[in-house]
């Protein structure tokens, strides 16, 4: 076995034990992305030397025997994170020279724990996107391909340079954010395990802002069991972060080997929408099948205003990307335009040539949204909308303790296979997006390989801070399904 | 007073309402850690959240909040016990997160009022429609580069009150009242140093005119006047414009204008296609404020005494006119040495004595009341001299005047000067009776009807004794004498 | 729902994005596109109900004390500026 190929939870072992040294695992991953991101493209900026020097730390620490939870273990690190010292870019032209002077909370916890940064993954630019086509870094390959078929598959999106990197060994595990599905919907399509916590569960600050009332960062792994170590790191109350939680987080690794007896899962009517293809429909069927076969009590529900979700999302996500993008200006960091007239001139220079085409889009549409006269029809309406949404979730936990449902409506399509109209794109989002507006935590786990050999998720989606049930279930769908399917393209293995 | 514009339409009124940003006194600023101290290097009291960094969250600062309520509840306002903050968008190179945090659709602070007196001793409300807190923006520098306009961000997230009169105001000379009035309650409260030189407070000023009885016309606003004086100015030059533009049979069109004082004009600041529209909307990164009844009733136990109420309670406690309690209680620093020297004497004397010598000679050296050379202690120690007869009132002045330049105590002058009145009635009727002997043509004609020349007398006596004589004493022994 | 040119002109100005006159038309028919599919919300009934706040966040706005604790740290806050002169951030010149 590669070192590669271990879990978190087998490596934060054999680094206790001293069956390797967290020198040769880092070397092993920096190894293989050398070899590989060439081609995935995986990471923006590879910080080998870093990563390397911090192994050469941790090591010390392990000998010493003062080493916490996650010393030593090799991540990647979403470009959407401030990293201290390190470039961090969100995908952006307009921030391909921005190094920040400051650690994300989310990132110095994982320091703090002893993780080992490997570099910084790619992503959609400023996370917008669902198949990591927009990064000004180029596109993310899915290291998974259809059986007999070399065409290039989309890894998803936003997180999509976690999702490959995980996935194709490139990294142990590594963060993600999720704004309306950009950490569960990569994951399915990576066949990897996804975690977006609860709104508030993991500190904003110094994450680059997307929707600030929906964006959330969580683990990216393959195991469940991964997720919880991860996210037992990353989480926590920040006072710097006024929307962070000051609620006591748990021990989700405990929560992995909990009885499932009894526990009542939701299945939603909605999430079966004309023309789902009877193939995803039988991968949520096994899905209902293992956990009731695990001791849980399976009950249908009703989220009426599912159908409404992504009509929301793309009012109000949109608006608030609109105010949260306007400090990208030229004028204290990122890239500034030359030879600007005006101090108009240089914001529209800068602007127009820094930011992509989907995030113009979507600043424009927000700043229609917000404008005068149709504030109350748009923004307004949405956040009534999400009431009702979240007023669905509500009553949905008063019968049962969680949902099942799909991940995404597709697996991994083909880059050429684009949709022109970016409608279309963002019906990718469908099933992620009402649990993101309203704050639940949810989780994608791999279950099998559709008949094209690419890997489908489903989606499991909790109470307000009850990620623990969501660990529970998960793991129990994961010894269920034994979902050990590789990518044909990772560590070790390239073809 | 009535302030009226008479135009070949008829007479016109003028309808002012004024926006007041008023910098609250903290440490900190409103959502960032940062110092907010005056006068600093160029961009050292920034914050990466005030320089509007990727990833960066505003926290707010409790004692922003407090000062907002105080201030509400100094201004008799509804205090709401929820409030929000929304973010106003717009681009500027002296605003770096692309908006400003503010409250738009939930203030902190509701409806209150404020009363004003005007020359002629009436006395008029003036509506106060909000209070609310937001961010300050940063500095620009226009005059150090051909090309460039440098940015400061030193006083950017500093915070500030915006407090927002009715369109209540009538006349230029009400304008400066408000002001006036409103900075005397920001200082007392503790809330806002009100140096308008300093930015410290800034007003913008809504101005329209009508023909009485009229509904609204439309109104401009003049940004960011920085002086009581710039206002009721302003006010006069747009108003008159505004006339000038109607009665000429053009409209007034809505918009921002900018005083220009050596001008002596108000002009437009922004094109029309450059309309602004702030998108505002709830800003995500901060919860609604909400704080408790209790602890708002907690801040209004503590609250100082204000200056209207003081104004009442000098008039009662001292028994001194309205006019003077008024003056006295102008600041905070003149009321409470007011009431030191008054404490346990005749308040009327320490009021007379306090806006009469003492501040002319405070005027006279420049001193401000807290630099005063002769402090409560020693004016109270002056006015014991006068009540227990050691000195009289003409001796006092001088004696006063001597404090000023060499800060001894009274007692210390008058010591040293030989200063002491005399009472001894001996000393005095030999005096009198010297001044009688040779004075004898005049004690004449006065036995002969010169009634005024009584004075004369009195002076003389008081001459020979070096002004020290007790006033009442030389009366009654001259009086006994001359009329006897 | 259709957007029309200048609508897209004033909001990509509002939005300082520069669009050539090309994009101006892409991003109009769009951006038109997907107006048009969010008005699928005209359908929900909203009467009565109030707009969600702070998602799954019920607690009150948590206040700092009022300490100096940041600041002081020019060389970090100038660190990523395209364009300075000495101490200061600089712009095009603005006239006001």
């Amino acid at each position: 076995m590669m070192l590669t190929d271990l879990t978190i939870a087998q490596a934060v072992e054999g680094l206790r034990k001293r069956d390797f040294s967290a020198t040769e695992l880092t070397k092993a991953h920096t190894g293989a992305i050398s070899q590989l991101n060439g081609r995935l493209n995986a990471y923006i900026t590879v910080t080998a030397d870093k990563a390397e020097a911090a192994a050469a730390e941790a090591d010390k620490a392990l000998v010493a025997g003062d080493a916490p939870a996650l010393t030593g273990i090799p991540l990647g690190i979403k470009d959407l994170f401030c990293t201290e010292g390190v470039r961090t870019t969100a995908g952006s032209r307009i921030l391909s020279n921005f190094v920040p002077p400051y650690e994300s909370t989310v990132t110095a916890n994982l320091l703090k724990n002893g993780a080992i940064f490997l570099g910084k993954t790619n992503l959609d630019e400023f996370a917008m996107g669902s198949a990591n086509l927009t990064s000004a870094f180029g596109e993310v390959e899915n290291p998974w391909h259809r059986t007999g078929d070399s065409s290039v598959l989309v890894p998803g999106g936003s997180s999509g340079g976690s999702a490959a990197a995980v996935a194709a060994h490139l990294a142990m595990g590594a963060t993600g954010t999720d704004t309306g599905g950009s950490i569960r919907q990569p994951a399915a399509y990576c066949g990897i395990v996804g975690l977006k916590p609860t709104y508030g569960r993991c500190s904003r600050w110094g994450t680059i802002a997307f929707a600030s009332s929906l964006d959330q960062a969580g683990p990216m792994t393959r195991t469940v069991e991964d997720a919880a170590i991860m996210l037992q790191a990353m989480a926590g109350h920040d006072p710097k972060d006024s929307t962070s939680a000051d609620i006591a987080v748990p021990d989700y690794r405990a929560a992995t080997t909990r009885s499932l007896k009894g526990l009542r899962v939701g299945i939603p009517a909605e999430y079966r929408p004309d023309g789902m293809s009877e193939e995803l429909l039988a991968v949520w069927q096994k899905g209902i099948d293992m956990l009731r076969e695990a001791g849980c009590e399976i009950v249908d529900v009703s989220l009426p205003h599912t159908k409404y979700g992504l009509a929301t999302y793309y009012i109000i996500a949109p608006a608030e990307c609109s105010s949260n993008l306007a400090r990208y200006d030229g004028v204290r960091f990122g890239v500034r335009a030359e030879g600007a007239t005006s101090l108009d001139d240089l914001y529209e220079k800068s602007r127009h040539n820094g930011f992509g085409e989907e995030v113009r889009r979507r600043i424009l549409v927000g700043t229609y949204v917000l404008s005068a006269g149709y504030y109350d029809a748009y923004y307004l309406k949405a956040q009534k909308v999400r009431t009702l949404i979240q007023r669905d979730f509500t009553n949905a936990f008063e019968k049962v303790d969680v949902l099942l449902t799909p991940t995404a409506p597709t697996a991994a399509f083909g880059r050429d296979e684009k949709p022109e109209d970016p409608v279309q794109m963002y019906l990718n989002d469908i099933f992620t997006v009402p649990a993101s507006m309203a704050g639940q935590p949810a989780m994608s786990v791999p279950v099998t390989l559709d008949s094209k050999g690419l890997p489908l998720g489903l989606q499991l989606i909790g109470r307000h801070f009850d990620e623990e049930t969501l660990i529970a279930a998960g793991a129990a769908l994961e010894k269920a399904a034994a979902f050990t399917a590789r990518p044909d393209l990772r560590a070790g293995a390239a073809a | 007073m009535s302030y009226t514009i008479e135009g070949s339409t008829g007479t016109w009124e003028i309808v002012v309402g004024l926006e007041v940003h008023a910098q609250v006194i903290s440490h900190s600023k409103l959502f960032s850690g940062a110092s907010t101290v005056f006068g600093a290097e160029p961009n050292t009291q920034v914050s990466l959240i005030d320089a509007g960094f990727p990833g960066m969250l505003p926290v707010i600062n409790h004692e922003c909040v407090a000062q907002a309520v105080r201030t509400g509840l100094g201004l008799k306002a509804r205090i709401n016990l929820e409030s929000r903050f929304d973010r106003k968008n717009y681009f500027y190179a002296d605003l770096p997160q692309g908006y400003q945090i503010s409250q738009f659709a939930h203030p902190i602070v509701g409806e209150g009022s404020i009363g004003i007196e005007l020359s002629d001793g009436s006395t008029r409300d003036i509506g106060i429609t909000r209070l609310h807190l937001e961010q300050d923006a940063g500095k620009l520098i226009h005059d150090q580069d051909p090309k460039l306009s440098l940015v400061d961000l030193n006083r950017a997230g500093v915070s500030l009150m915006e407090i927002v009169s009715e369109p209540d105001i009538r006349t230029p000379e009400e304008a400066g009242a408000y002001l006036r009035k409103l900075r005397q309650i920001l200082r007392y409260l503790g809330t806002c140093d009100g140096n308008m030189d300093e930015g410290s407070m800034r007003a913008d000023v809504n101005v329209s005119v009508r023909h009485a009885g009229e509904p609204f016309r439309t109104r401009c606003e003049i940004k960011n006047v920085n002086s009581i004086r710039f206002v009721m100015q302003a006010i006069e030059i747009e108003a008159a414009r505004q006339v000038e533009v109607w009665e000429s049979g053009g409209t007034v069109d809505q918009e921002t204008r900018l005083f220009d004082p050596a001008r002596s004009e108000t002009r437009s600041l922004r094109s029309k296609e450059d309309a602004h529209d702030y998108r505002y909307f709830p800003d995500p990164d901060l919860l609604p404020l909400v704080i408790g009844q209790n602890w708002v009733d907690q801040l209004k136990a503590s609250l100082p005494e204000l200056p209207d109420e003081k104004r009442a309670r000098f008039q009662k406690d001292y028994g001194i006119t309205a006019y003077d309690a008024g003056v006295l209680v102008a600041e905070q620093a003149i009321a409470d040495f007011y009431e030191s020297v008054a404490k346990g004497r005749d308040g009327k004397s320490a009021a007379a004595w306090m806006t009469g010598d003492f501040f002319a000679a405070l005027n006279r050296t420049g001193k401000s009341i807290d630099e005063s050379p002769v402090g409560a202690d020693k004016l109270g120690a002056m006015l014991d001299l006068i009540a227990d007869s050691t000195i009289n009132g003409k001796i006092a002045k001088d004696v006063l005047e001597t404090m000023f330049e060499t800060g001894e105590t009274p007692l210390e002058i008058v010591e040293r000067k030989g200063l002491r009145q005399v009472t001894d009635t001996g000393a005095i009727e030999k005096a009198a009776d010297d001044v009688i002997a040779n004075n004898t043509d005049k004690l004449e004609q006065y036995r002969g009807g010169k009634d005024k020349l009584f004075g004369f007398f009195v002076g003389q006596v008081m001459k020979a004794t070096q002004g020290k004589a007790n006033p009442a004493m030389v009366n009654e022994i001259l009086r006994r004498k001359i009329d006897g | 729902m259709s957007l029309d040119l200048a609508t897209t002109r004033r909001i990509a100005k509002l939005a300082r994005i520069g669009l050539n006159d090309q994009e101006t038309e892409a991003v109009r028919a769009q951006l038109g596109g997907i107006l048009g599919w969010i008005e699928i919300l005209n359908e929900v009934d909203v009467e009565g109900i109030p707009p969600m706040i702070g998602t799954s966040m019920n607690t009150a706005l948590a206040q700092r004390p009022d300490v100096v604790t940041d600041g002081n740290c020019q060389e970090k806050v100038l660190s990523n500026a395209p364009d300075r002169a000495g101490p200061f951030f600089t712009v095009p010149k603005v006239v006001e």
